[in-house]
């Protein structure tokens, strides 16, 4: 019973999280460059090839041209891919063959900080490169009203979303191919059917339906509504699901990281 | 005397199968304490146990009168730790792995600084400074280790299996180090299946075995508890053994056969050699008892895998 509780309470967790973040800065910082490089590469080619290349053939979507209505999308998805890189191959290392985690946990660091230590610098690499697309969608004149600067905080959330995600997996993965099953089930579809490259209205009401629960989505609406300036109510509904999703994830996968470590 | 570690009754079970069974210690300030006992004994779960890294099944255990359960952080802040697989950061460099480290125990950048100098310098790793830990030979990962667990100036400092597969003089420099740290009044909770080990850092020994503790005390206490002071090993087949055990008849001994080898355990050990050599001349090897002895004497002969 005491294992039991100890297993599912809520988690304390003091700055023992940021050295564990430092430590992830630290060492990112020593090899930053070709990980920004990364960052910029593949969204900025789908930017050109879809938005310029393909965007030529395409009629404006709600009296928008495609590559703005794509940008918002790509910004999110390349935070969404960087955050989940980052928390399953980039965690699964630390916690498994680098020995990083037992090494921290006999520090006065508990176990709980360290989870989410990893989990905050997955979101802060996520949000760095949402944050690189962010900067040349704005010298591409892609954006379209200040209320953009809201993106910033939106990263956050979303990052710390798909790294507890992606956590999530860390804990239940044998191997690190257990992480295609992933990126192969939910994290290419969300990718292909959140509203980036297409608008979902015209689907039936099943896809629609579907397709809310999928977070991604949700994440793309603000996003376009922020770009655009065009701000409706109901997008407070969509970020009180992105946050709910956040916190359930976030403690499922302490929960869970501990579950695997701790016997 | 002051007592820094204290176990009571201490149990652990992995999905109920009990690897620790019951067991009491303690150590007191300024003691190396050692556990001794063959692969699968229980040595690494107990001591994760004072680590507070494993939850305790049933018992308790105190580390500096804390209760390990209850006060984790405050304990890990007193104590430093040397993990049986080295667990180095292969991110960072040698000092960059002891400067992060330092982080982990909130000491301010410019004592752990200074810190990381003295220590690289201890254990002979200042010329390694900005090596990258895949560059460094498994006696320098140690000793680097080493260097680690002391970087929040621990009082107590615990050790699994400390110079497992290093080459004799990494391993000599080791203990050196080992020795120079207890001279220093610090205190060492450590795990070996090295008897020379044991012998050479040890003040108390307990022997471990299938999760008890079969015996404890002084290595000195427990060879001549347990083996009394000569073994003479001879080399032979059954019918020989039973022929030379018969010619000894009027002598104080006890003795243990092993597949081709008999052994033979008194205090007149030179007396029984004399002896032996009128039936039997060759193949025999007269020496002190030795820890070696009481281990396999207490844990048995056959292989623990
Ligand atoms: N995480 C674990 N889950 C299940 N059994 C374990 C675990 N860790 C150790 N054991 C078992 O506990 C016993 C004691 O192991 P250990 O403490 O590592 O022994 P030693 O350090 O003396 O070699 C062994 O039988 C081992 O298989
Ligand atoms: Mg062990």
């Amino acid at each position: 019973m005491n294992a039991f509780i100890n297993t599912f309470r809520i988690p304390y967790i003091g700055d023992g999280a940021f050295r564990v973040w430092q430590r992830n800065g630290n060492v990112w910082l020593k090899f930053y460059r070709p990980s920004l490089v990364g960052n910029l590469g593949e969204p900025i080619l789908y930017l050109l090839a879809l938005g310029y290349g393909l965007g030529k053939f395409i009629p404006d979507i709600s009296g928008i041209p495609y590559i703005q209505f794509i940008a918002p999308g790509l910004l999110v998805s390349s935070t969404m891919y960087s955050a989940c890189f980052e928390c399953t191959f980039g965690s699964f290392t630390r916690m498994t063959t680098q020995r990083t985690y037992d090494a921290i946990i006999v520090t006065p660091v508990s176990i709980e900080e360290v989870i989410a230590g990893d989990i905050f610098w997955g979101a802060t690499k996520g949000a760095i490169a949402g944050l690189v697309i962010l900067l040349v969608a704005t010298a591409f004149g892609l954006v379209g009203s200040p209320w953009v600067g809201l993106v910033l905080p939106l990263l956050m959330v979303e990052g710390l979303l798909f790294a507890s995600l992606s956590m999530v997996m860390t804990a239940l993965a044998p191997t690190y191919d257990f992480f295609n099953y992933f990126f192969t089930i939910a994290i290419a579809p969300m990718f292909l059917f959140s509203g980036i490259f297409f608008p979902l209205d015209e689907f039936p009401a099943w896809a629609k339906t579907a397709s809310w629960f999928l977070p991604l989505t949700h994440l793309v609406t603000i996003t376009r509504g922020l770009f655009l300036g065009k701000l409706h109510i109901s997008l407070l509904i969509n970020l009180s699901l992105v946050i709910a999703f956040t916190v359930i994830t976030f403690y499922v996968s302490i929960t869970l990281v501990k579950r695997r470590l701790i016997k | 005397m002051d007592v820094v570690v204290e176990a009571r009754n201490l149990v652990k079970e992995y999905n109920s199968h009990r690897v620790v069974k019951g067991i009491n210690f303690s150590v007191c300030k300024g003691e190396c304490f050692g556990f001794l006992g063959p692969n699968g004994a229980g040595k690494t779960t107990t001591m994760s146990m004072i680590i507070c890294y494993t939850p305790i099944t049933k018992g308790n255990v105190t580390v500096f009168g804390l209760d390990v359960g209850r006060y984790p952080k405050k304990v890990k802040q007193k104590i430093g730790v040397i993990p049986q697989e080295t667990n180095l950061d292969p991110d960072l460099t040698v000092f960059e792995n002891l400067m992060v480290y330092a982080r982990y125990f909130n000491i301010p950048k410019k004592v752990a600084r200074n810190r990381v100098k003295e220590l690289l310098s201890f254990v002979q790793l200042s010329d390694k400074r900005d090596e990258v830990i895949l560059r460094l030979s498994g006696g320098m990962k140690r000793r680097l280790l080493i260097a680690r667990s002391l970087i929040n100036d621990p009082e107590l400092i615990i050790l699994d299996e400390p110079t497992i597969g290093l080459d004799p003089q990494a391993r000599h420099l080791i203990w050196q180090k080992l020795r120079q740290l207890k001279a220093h009044g610090t205190t060492m909770v450590l795990s070996t299946h090295y008897m020379e080990e044991a012998a050479q850092l040890c003040d108390r020994l307990a022997i471990m075995d299938q999760g008890q503790i079969i015996a404890e005390g002084s290595p000195n206490h427990l060879i001549t508890e347990f083996v009394g002071t000569e073994v003479i090993e001879i080399r032979s087949d059954g019918q020989e053994s039973n022929y030379i055990l018969d010619s000894l008849k009027e002598h104080q001994f006890s003795f243990e056969r092993a597949a081709d080898t008999l052994f033979l355990y008194s205090r007149e050990g030179g007396r029984l050699v004399q002896k032996i050599k009128e039936v039997k001349d060759e193949r025999i090897i007269y020496r002190p008892a030795t820890l070696e002895d009481v281990f396999l004497k207490l844990t048995g002969r056959e292989l623990k895998e």
